[in-house]
Formats: structure tokens, C-alpha cells, sequence
């Protein structure tokens, strides 16, 4: 390495495709993200009852076992409540994950000016938001759908074909419920860490519009004798989604389509945001 | 708006520097306006700069950093156009970005990343591959001076050292145009010295070509070929600053004593205009004619000098009155 000429020499090399500039956001992100030993930690925590769900599908199938255990047939059953029961317990890893992670993808760069030097170059907004939000929806993929997938195939594999064929629509369900969770909450984690610029404030904001926003649409259902209050409860709009991707018979307040529409509308409002935050500077009008 | 450069002129201090008019034109403006809401920042600004390096000058609120923002497309035009090295600001502003460095204004780092690690980053966004963005990032972090602090994290670097990262970061991926927003604020005397060094040092390197945007006139004059004086969101004033040294009247102030009519009219004699007033003379030295020469007029004549100023046309000069037409 030619350290020791301290000339300015210009640059004739190879360039890499324009397409690939994006990866570079993505690796350095999520290099580091995982200095944090916390959250690295509470990452290998995320994988602890996909291995207990593992466990659960290899009992149903060994019946012997079982029945030397005194439990009785049937209270372990592989179906969709139990997939469901996996997305539901997986989606709060996700949204805490969320809470840790994302945050701190954008506000660094916003709290010390960096975007300039972003935009500055072949580089457009889009590709940032995509290379910043792709390492949240690879880290959230990789304790939602991607261990659900391998749970179904696990127990596709024990179950047989006809399990397989009936059930099919399990995996399609596992794969839509976790992409809309896990771009609602890339979305909004990124949306409020570009509007309050601080991680901690960022990752408080996000905690307080899950749990205040459930609380708020209490309150509101109360006060006014509505339904409508649901809609400001993100986590409720979820189950409500969620249950009938599963085909979970459980009764919901609001009906299934109007929750998938709030929950886009959500994602539109936290894209809108992001975008309006996320250039080189701001305009003042 | 005074153009006394446009047609083109061998500048800079060497011989080895090409004449502008050789160089390709950097910026095309034509009625280029800029507006956010109801403020017009730009106002129609219409000029073919060619310099190697060009100095951006205005008071603030000028619409200097407005300028550079909107040759970078982080502003759209709201009528007219752009553009640099041929490409349209509008359209083209990928392929403006590839060829251009930018060192902003503000603080622009990311705290908790080491040096070296943040310049990689950037040269690895302008299109450089990772290895050979490690090695460029040593190389421009060593030749802007940080080379015994680039592990350190950003965060804990002083405002010297984060404008010379700024600076290392915006030539890493070897742009042809580097634009530099202010790039001595908030330094010290020395660290604006090499800093002024550096970009003499690029300037010379004859590789980059360079759009410093300051409001203090010494660094423009240290190191920029060519002027574009911004007022109140128009060009006041371009032109090329050798050309105007050249063309510009040199002044001379004495104290003298046993001067008489005689020594005036040798003066004049010589072609310099003279006011005398007691013992103090003021004149404007013609072309060719130097201080030595009125030297030796007064020692012919027994005219004994107490004091002598001689001053010609600064870059303030030209900047005040651009400010004042």
C-alpha cells in the first residue's frame, strides 16, 4: 500500500456497477450494528423459541415419547395456531429488535450532517433509504419468515406430502404476515429516527407509538363508544391481519381489509416522512 | 456584472498552468434561477466559467452555497439551467455527481466511524472497489495530514482535523471537479495555512479543477484563478484575477522632503499622475515604471523619501466595488 506518498494521485481504475452501491450502505450498517454486543446478544435471544417450536414439531412426531411423558395425543398439534402462535411470539422479538436496531441506521448520519456526502455523489435518496432499510429487513427476516419457512419444512418433512399439500397456504401466510410486519416497522423506526435525529429518543418514540398508540385507541374507543380507536393501534391492526392470514378464528373489531388499508396507509405516512427528511439539505421555505 | 476574463487568459502563478480558454467550460449558467417559495435566492444568473480555479465570493446570503447546492442537484432549478462539464444539472446530475468532490460547509461526519473507515465508505459510494477504497482513504487521509489519527473516531476529532476528513473524503474516489464550501471556517492561522497549501497543492496538480466558495477574500486570492463576486443572488462581477492584477492601477504614497517642482515633473515626465500636497505626493505609477525608478529621480535630485506605500488593486478592491455598481 503506497501510504508513504503523501502526493495526490488520481483515481483511472475499475468503478463498481451503480447497482451495487446500495450493498455498500447495507455492509457498513450492519457491520455496525453488530459492534453492539447487545444487541448481538439479544439477536441470538431472537432464535430461542424458533429452536423451542423445533422441539415442539420433533415431539409431535415422536408419539412414543410422548405417550411415556403422560401427555396425551392431540395437545401438541402442528398447524396454522401453532405457525400463528410462532409469528405472534416472533413479531415482539421483531418489533424489540426494531427498537434496538433501527434507530441508530439513520439518525448518526443526520445527527452530524453526513447526507451531504451521501447525495453529493452517484448515490440517490432512494438507494439510501433501500440500503438502510435492507439491513433492518434482513435482520427482522432472519427471526421471522426465514426461520417459520424452515419450521414448515421440518414439519413438512416428518408430516408427509398430504400435510404438506393441505397446508401449503401456512408458508405463503408465514412469508406475507412477516413482510408487512417488518416493513411497517423498518419504516416507522427509520421515519422517527429521521424526524427526532436521536437514537435513544428515536427508539423511545418508537416503544411509546405501539404502546401510547394502543392506549390512545383505549381511550378513544371509550370515550367515544367506537371501534374506530383500533386504528391507531398498529400491533392490533396486525393481529387483526395476521389472524386472517392464518385463518385463526378469533373475532376482531374492525374488519380485515380496512386493517391491511391502515396498515399501508401507515407505511406510506413513515415513507412520506423518511423522504421529506432524508435529503441533502432541507429546504426553508 | 463586469466581465474582463471571459475570453479566456494564461492564469494562475505558473507558466505550467494552461490558459482557460484551453480548458473546457466548467459551468454553463443560462438564467439560471433559484426559489424557495416566495425568496428568489439565484436570479438569472447567466455566465461560462472556465478557470482551473474558480472562487465564489459574496457576502453572506449571496447565494453562494445556493450556487454550488444547485450544481450538485441538490436543488432544482426553478428556471433556466445548468450545467457542468456539459452535463445538464436537471437531467444529468448522476454523471455530474461521478466526476465531482464536495466538502460541505457544516460538520458532515458520522461520529462513532474511524477515519479510515469513513473515508472508505465514500469512496466505496462514488464507485471505487472496497480494496482499492482502503488504500486511497490511507492515501488521502496520509496527504491531508491525518495520517497518525485516521483510527480515531470522528467524534473526538477537533474542527481542524474534521475539515481536513471533509477534505480527504471529498478527493479519495480522484474527482475532476472538487467543490469546496468554506473550507477554512473555524480554523487557526496555521491550520488555514496548510490548509491553503493543500488546495494550491490540487490546484497545481493540474488533475482537479476546483469552485471554492468563500467569503474570505485572502483564501480566493491564495488560490483561485478566476472570481465570480455573487450579490444578492446575481453575479456582480466575474472575472479573471490576473488579468485584473495586471489591469488594475498601482498606487504609490510618499513623504518627501526637498522636493520641488522639478521632481514632480520628472515624475510626470515618466507618465505617472501626481498630486502633491506639502510634503506628501500621491501618484499612479504607469505601466513599467517602478518603485526603483523614483528612487533614482530622488537621489538625482537630492530628495531625501521618509516614507513610501505602495499599494495596487486588491481582490478587496475589486469586491467592493462589485458590491458598490
Amino acid at each position: 500500500m503506497a501510504v508513504y506518498r503523501r502526493n495526490y494521485k488520481p483515481y483511472s481504475g475499475a468503478m463498481t456497477p451503480a447497482w451495487s452501491r446500495c450493498l455498500v450502505l447495507f455492509r457498513y450498517s450492519r457491520r455496525n450494528l453488530f459492534r453492539s454486543k447487545f444487541l448481538t446478544g439479544f439477536f441470538v435471544v431472537c432464535f430461542f423459541y424458533p429452536l423451542l417450536c423445533f422441539l415442539m414439531i420433533y415431539l409431535a412426531h415422536n408419539v412414543s415419547f410422548l405417550q411415556e411423558m403422560g401427555v396425551p395425543k392431540g395437545v401438541v398439534s402442528i398447524d396454522n395456531e401453532f405457525f400463528f402462535n410462532f409469528m405472534s411470539v416472533q413479531g415482539v422479538f421483531a418489533f424489540l429488535l426494531t427498537a434496538f436496531a433501527g434507530p441508530g441506521l439513520i439518525s448518526p448520519d443526520l445527527a452530524n450532517g453526513a447526507l451531504p456526502l451521501y447525495f453529493c455523489r452517484p448515490f440517490s435518496r432512494a438507494e439510501y433509504v433501500l440500503g438502510k432499510s435492507s439491513v433492518l429487513a434482513i435482520l427482522l427476516s432472519q427471526i421471522t419468515w426465514v426461520p417459520g419457512l424452515v419450521l414448515f419444512l421440518v414439519q413438512a418433512s416428518l408430516a408427509g406430502a398430504s400435510w404438506t399439500w393441505t397446508h401449503l397456504w401456512i408458508a405463503g401466510s408465514l412469508v406475507v404476515s412477516s413482510l408487512i410486519w417488518i416493513a411497517i416497522l423498518s419504516l416507522l423506526a427509520m421515519a422517527l429516527s429521521a424526524w427526532v435525529k436521536w437514537r435513544i429518543v428515536a427508539g423511545a418514540l418508537l416503544l411509546g407509538v405501539m404502546f401510547f398508540g394502543a392506549g390512545f385507541a383505549q381511550a378513544i374507543n371509550a370515550v367515544l363508544r367506537t371501534e374506530s380507536g383500533h386504528f391507531f393501534n398498529v400491533a392490533y391492526l396486525m393481529t387483526t391481519v395476521w389472524n386472517a392470514l392464518f385463518q385463526v378464528d378469533r373475532q376482531h373489531a374492525i374488519p380485515v381489509a380496512e386493517a391491511w388499508v391502515a396498515l399501508l396507509v401507515y407505511c406510506a405516512i413513515s415513507l412520506g416522512l423518511l423522504m421529506r427528511k432524508v435529503r441533502a439539505y432541507e429546504v426553508v421555505r | 456584472m463586469s466581465t474582463t476574463a471571459q475570453r479566456g487568459a494564461v492564469v494562475g502563478e505558473s507558466e505550467q498552468i494552461p490558459p482557460a480558454v484551453l480548458l473546457p467550460p466548467l459551468v454553463e449558467m443560462q438564467g439560471l434561477s433559484v426559489q424557495f417559495g416566495d425568496r428568489e435566492i439565484l436570479r438569472s444568473l447567466t455566465a461560462t466559467l472556465r478557470g482551473r480555479s474558480l472562487g465564489l465570493l459574496g457576502p453572506n446570503g449571496a447565494g453562494k452555497s445556493t450556487l454550488i447546492n444547485t450544481l450538485l442537484g441538490f436543488y432544482k432549478p426553478s428556471a433556466g439551467s445548468a450545467r457542468v462539464f456539459g452535463y445538464d444539472v436537471g437531467t444529468e446530475v448522476r454523471k455530474i455527481r461521478g466526476l465531482v468532490g464536495y466538502m460541505p460547509e457544516n460538520d458532515a461526519f458520522i461520529s462513532k466511524m474511524s477515519a479510515v473507515s469513513f473515508v472508505q465508505m465514500m469512496g466505496e459510494l462514488s464507485g471505487l472497489p472496497p480494496d482499492m477504497a482502503l488504500e486511497r482513504a490511507h492515501e488521502a487521509l496520509f496527504y491531508v495530514g491525518l495520517a497518525e489519527a485516521r483510527y480515531r473516531k470522528l467524534g473526538t476529532y477537533s474542527l481542524g482535523m474534521k475539515q481536513l476528513v471533509k477534505l480527504a473524503q471529498a478527493i479519495v474516489h480522484g474527482p475532476k471537479l472538487l467543490i469546496l464550501d468554506e473550507p477554512t471556517n473555524g480554523l487557526d492561522p496555521s491550520a488555514r495555512q496548510r490548509m491553503i497549501r493543500m488546495i494550491k497543492d490540487i490546484r497545481d496538480g493540474k488533475e482537479m479543477r476546483i469552485v471554492l466558495c468563500s467569503h474570505l477574500l485572502r483564501d480566493v486570492e491564495d488560490t483561485c484563478d478566476e472570481v465570480l463576486i455573487l450579490k444578492q443572488g446575481r453575479i456582480a462581477h466575474y472575472s479573471n484575477l490576473d488579468d485584473e492584477r495586471r489591469a488594475n492601477k498601482r498606487f504609490l504614497e510618499l513623504e518627501a522632503y526637498g522636493a520641488n517642482g522639478d521632481f514632480t515633473e520628472a515624475i510626470e515626465k515618466l507618465g505617472c499622475e501626481c498630486a502633491v500636497n506639502a510634503n506628501r505626493m500621491k501618484m499612479i505609477l504607469a505601466d513599467g515604471v517602478e518603485t526603483r525608478d523614483i528612487f533614482r529621480l530622488a537621489a538625482e535630485r537630492q530628495v531625501r523619501i521618509r516614507r513610501m506605500n505602495f499599494r495596487r488593486d486588491t481582490l478587496e478592491d475589486i469586491f467592493l466595488k462589485a458590491m458598490e455598481s
